[in-house]
């Protein structure tokens, strides 16, 4: 093998690329051919670092350097400098927040700091697309200790004693399904990995099918050799477009490399997986209804018993795992149960991957041990919230989750305190919310996400996610009344309680959380015709402080409507009739001129 | 045979009854709406729901979909159960209150009050149609639309199908669109007819229960109020 004296390490996952990362590639090649450096320094394309705020990202290897928010122009310089004449380039580093000097090295940032990267091992060091790089990093190792040295009851009871709970939300014990998808009778029996990741701000299972498709496989590999598995499915939805061609291309090298097939590494053993599609509903996350899907019917789930370990693709047996239990299962089998379950609280094992997104620092991707505060997240790892607002609530676990307010900061992050606090680990989307965010909007937001998304099969989801959208919708125009707040909690209970699946079963948690926690706010609303947040268009306006006005005219310019009258260095005046609250002047104003105030109150003056 | 607790009585089914087959053994009323006999159980309409466990892990599944299993505890009438079946029927009667099977169910479990803003559409999607359509007619002519709120059951592209023999399984079938209800008020979108008459029975036969299982319930004694 070729040896180098550096690697670039270019990342290219989803955030990553739409900032220009490949232009980033190119420009960084055709500046080290110019050089004549080609066969000194190897650019890369990795999976997605999970620091997304600061993309396009840079990683020099071996120095462990961190360049961020990189520009086509700055390429010949840093290339210069850092490649050419060994000069770190300190302007494109990182600078935290409230500090000055920049942090040189990726190891010493606070954001990378806290993490434990177990699934997400391989981020940001291998290049995805080639298989020689997995498995330089141990890859398919821990296959070929399972099919050599394990039996199939070793590698469940291996999975059991690690404690490994479903990572996508429930929490259910793998090496339980497992063991009673092994149990089942029936053949052949079928492996699934649920990639259809829908909730709003989540993007850890595009990122590990982005940055390390093999672990994906291998774990799959390991699971049918510990089931008595044939065949594989992989469903991702069709929104992904760069997982669909990395795990593509990933099946087709282990193919080559004999990894998947009739003779898997020479022992006889055969697996083979197939990539399926998902057409991008979000109720086709829950099991029963993939698996409806897979078969080519409509996504709508089925009441369990008979569990799909039992009863489930065609009626045969079959395991549905997340995309990161699955990376996960590799690692247990080369490193130990005990290893794993050293990681954690007593319930809950091991790492959870969250996607850090909202009104926080550092928006992106971490992997952490269960049990970390939500205080270390936010504040930690997630650099506290931007512009000096003060922090008001995490929406964990999506759509289906609930919000944790302030006071429960210090919550350890296991899959029992979340359900305990009225959210759920779900799939691991962090939503961060600031004082300037209105939690009845908040529950309208999601409301109306999951009216869309509920297959339409039970009364209670369909007509009750509609129903509960309606009387908030109401509320958030100012015409909500006190009763309504009653009705809301009803029919939220009923759908909590009388669902078939799990999305109409947890339909009502965004509702019922910021009940439980903000029913101030829903008051306000109601009883004062006031949103606190001032973010209800129907209870706001916004005016121009004539005080801080500089007449800049940059809000005159972002008007979509023309309602902002005012000349240049005088003060600008906002049209009522004309304006339709859209907020973009606010956004445009570097002065803190434009304020949300409340509608009734300028009527009375 | 399979044993398990029902409403407090040991009772035995066959393999691969549901709860809800075994309740009707026993000759324990549940309402039911999307249920159809001779169709695959849908448990779309919940009005079927049971509890089943105990403590804090009871909870309510549909009992036309639920097989039972050795050691099962059901509960058919709890206040949870009630709560449930009145709710469902109170969102079903605000999308569809010219139905006059929704508002015989609103009148029989006494839904007094619809706190939602009435739709005055035909459907509510249980799907008897579609299946009927599918499992008996052999045809799948229609099937469900989008989803959600928007859900909708139609024929493939909303045009006139051609597998579709118009044979009317589907209408004949439907507890929405056929028996038709004339009382519903304008303002409660509830017509609550039945809830002024008594039953007859209960002049001679004061201290026994109705032998319809629920005083009253089946309609065929009543009498107007007094």
């Amino acid at each position: 093998m070729k040896q180098y004296r550096a690697h670039l390490l270019v990342c290219a996952g989803t955030g990553c690329v739409s900032c220009g990362s490949f232009k980033i590639k190119e420009a960084l090649e055709k500046e080290i051919r110019k050089r004549k450096l080609q066969d000194e320094i190897l650019v890369i394309a990795t999976g997605c670092n999970g620091f997304c705020e600061r993309g396009p990202i840079l990683m020099v290897h071996p120095d462990g350097v961190f360049y961020q928010q990189l520009k086509v122009s700055d390429i010949p310089f840093l290339v210069e400098e850092h490649l050419v004449k060994g000069r770190p380039v300190k302007k494109l580093m990182y600078i935290p927040p409230a500090e000055k000097e920049p942090i040189p090295r990726m190891k010493d940032i606070e954001f990378f700091k806290h993490q434990r990267l177990i699934v997400l091992r391989n981020r940001g060091r291998i290049d995805p697309e080639r298989i020689d790089e997995y498995i330089a990093f141990d890859g398919y190792e821990a296959l070929a200790k399972a099919l050599t040295e394990m039996t199939p009851e070793a590698i469940i009871a291996e999975i059991t004693a690690a404690g490994l709970r479903g990572r996508g939300g429930a929490g259910f014990p793998t090496g339980k399904k497992w063991a009673a998808g092994r149990a089942a009778k029936g053949s052949p029996k079928y492996l699934i990995c649920n990639g259809d990741e829908g909730d709003p701000g989540a993007f850890m299972d595009r990122s590990v099918l982005e940055a390390d498709p093999h672990a994906i496989l291998e774990g799959m590999i390991i699971g049918a050799k510990a089931l008595g598995a044939e065949k594989g499915f992989i469903y991702i939805r069709n929104e992904y477009p760069l997982a669909l061609h990395r795990m593509d291309i990933a099946i087709k090298q282990a193919r080559e490399y004999g990894l998947l097939g009739d003779d898997i590494l020479g022992t006889g053993f055969a697996f083979d997986v197939e990539v399926v599609r998902g057409a991008g509903a979000f109720v086709s996350g829950e099991e029963t209804a993939l698996i409806a899907s897979v078969e080519g019917r409509i996504g709508m789930p089925r009441q369990r018993p008979p569990y799909p370990a039992n009863k489930g693709l065609w009626g045969k047996p079959t395991v549905i795992n997340n995309v990161e239990t699955w990376a996960t299962v590799p690692n247990i089998i080369l490193r130990g149960a005990k290893w794993f379950s050293a990681l954690g609280t007593k319930t809950s094992k091991g790492t959870k991957i969250f996607s850090l997104v909202g009104k926080i620092n550092n928006t992106g991707l971490v992997e952490v041990p269960m049990g970390i505060s939500l205080r270390d997240i936010v504040f930690g790892i997630g650099g506290g919230i931007p512009g000096g607002h003060e922090f008001k609530a995490v929406q964990i676990g999506g759509p289906s989750g609930g919000c944790i307010p302030a006071k429960l900061l210090d919550l350890p992050i296991d899959y029992e305190s979340l359900t305990e606090a009225g959210a759920m680990m779900g799939s691991g989307g962090m939503i961060v919310m600031d004082d300037k965010t209105c939690m009845v909007d908040i529950a309208k937001y999601f409301l109306n996400f999951l009216r869309d998304e509920s297959c339409g099969k039970c009364v209670s989801c369909r007509e009750g996610t509609q129903r509960m959208w309606e009387i908030v919708k109401k509320i958030t125009e100012g015409k909500g009344t006190e009763k309504d707040l009653d009705v809301l909690e009803e029919v939220a209970r009923t759908c909590k309680d009388a669902s078939l699946c799990g999305l109409g079963q947890t339909a009502a948690n965004p509702v019922l959380t910021t009940l439980q926690y903000f029913r101030h706010e829903y008051e306000a609303h109601i009883l004062d015709k006031r949103c606190p947040a001032g973010v209800c268009q129907a209870l706001i306006r916004y005016v121009v402080v004539a005080e801080k006005c500089t007449g800049c005219q940059s809000c005159k310019n972002a008007c979509p409507t023309q309602a902002i009258k005012g000349t240049l260095k005088d003060v600008h005046l906002i049209d009522q009739t004309k304006c339709i609250k859209c907020g973009a002047c606010q956004e445009a104003c570097r002065f803190e001129a434009i304020e949300a105030q409340r509608e009734e109150a300028i009527q009375i003056i | 045979m399979i044993t398990f607790r029902m409403n407090g009585l040991e009772v035995s089914a066959e393999e691969g009854w549901t709860i809800l087959d075994a309740a009707k053994f026993y000759g324990l009323e549940i309402p039911t709406l999307c249920y159809y006999e001779g169709l695959t159980p849908y448990g779309g309409c919940r009005l079927c729901v049971v509890e089943i466990g105990e403590g804090t892990r009871a909870k309510l599944v549909s009992s036309c979909t639920y097989p039972v299993e050795e050691g099962l505890v059901v509960r058919t009438d709890t206040k949870r159960v009630i709560a449930a079946r009145k709710m469902m029927i109170e969102l079903m009667v605000s999308v569809a209150p010219g139905s006059k099977v929704l508002q015989d169910l609103a009148s029989q479990f006494g839904v007094t009050q619809v706190r939602f803003e009435p739709r005055h559409e035909e459907c509510i999607l249980c799907g008897r149609c579609v299946r009927i359509c599918a499992e008996q007619m052999d045809a799948r002519a229609i099937g469900f639309q989008q989803r959600g709120y928007k859900t909708k059951i139609s024929t493939p592209f909303d045009i006139r199908s051609e597998t579709c023999r118009l044979c009317g399984a589907c209408m004949y079938v439907c507890p929405a669109c056929q028996l038709r209800c004339q009382g519903p008020q304008a303002e409660t979108t509830l017509c609550n007819g039945c809830l002024t008459m008594d039953p007859t029975c209960l002049d001679y036969y004061d201290d026994l229960q109705c032998w319809m299982y629920d005083a009253g319930r089946c309609g065929t004694c009543v009498r107007e109020k007094t």
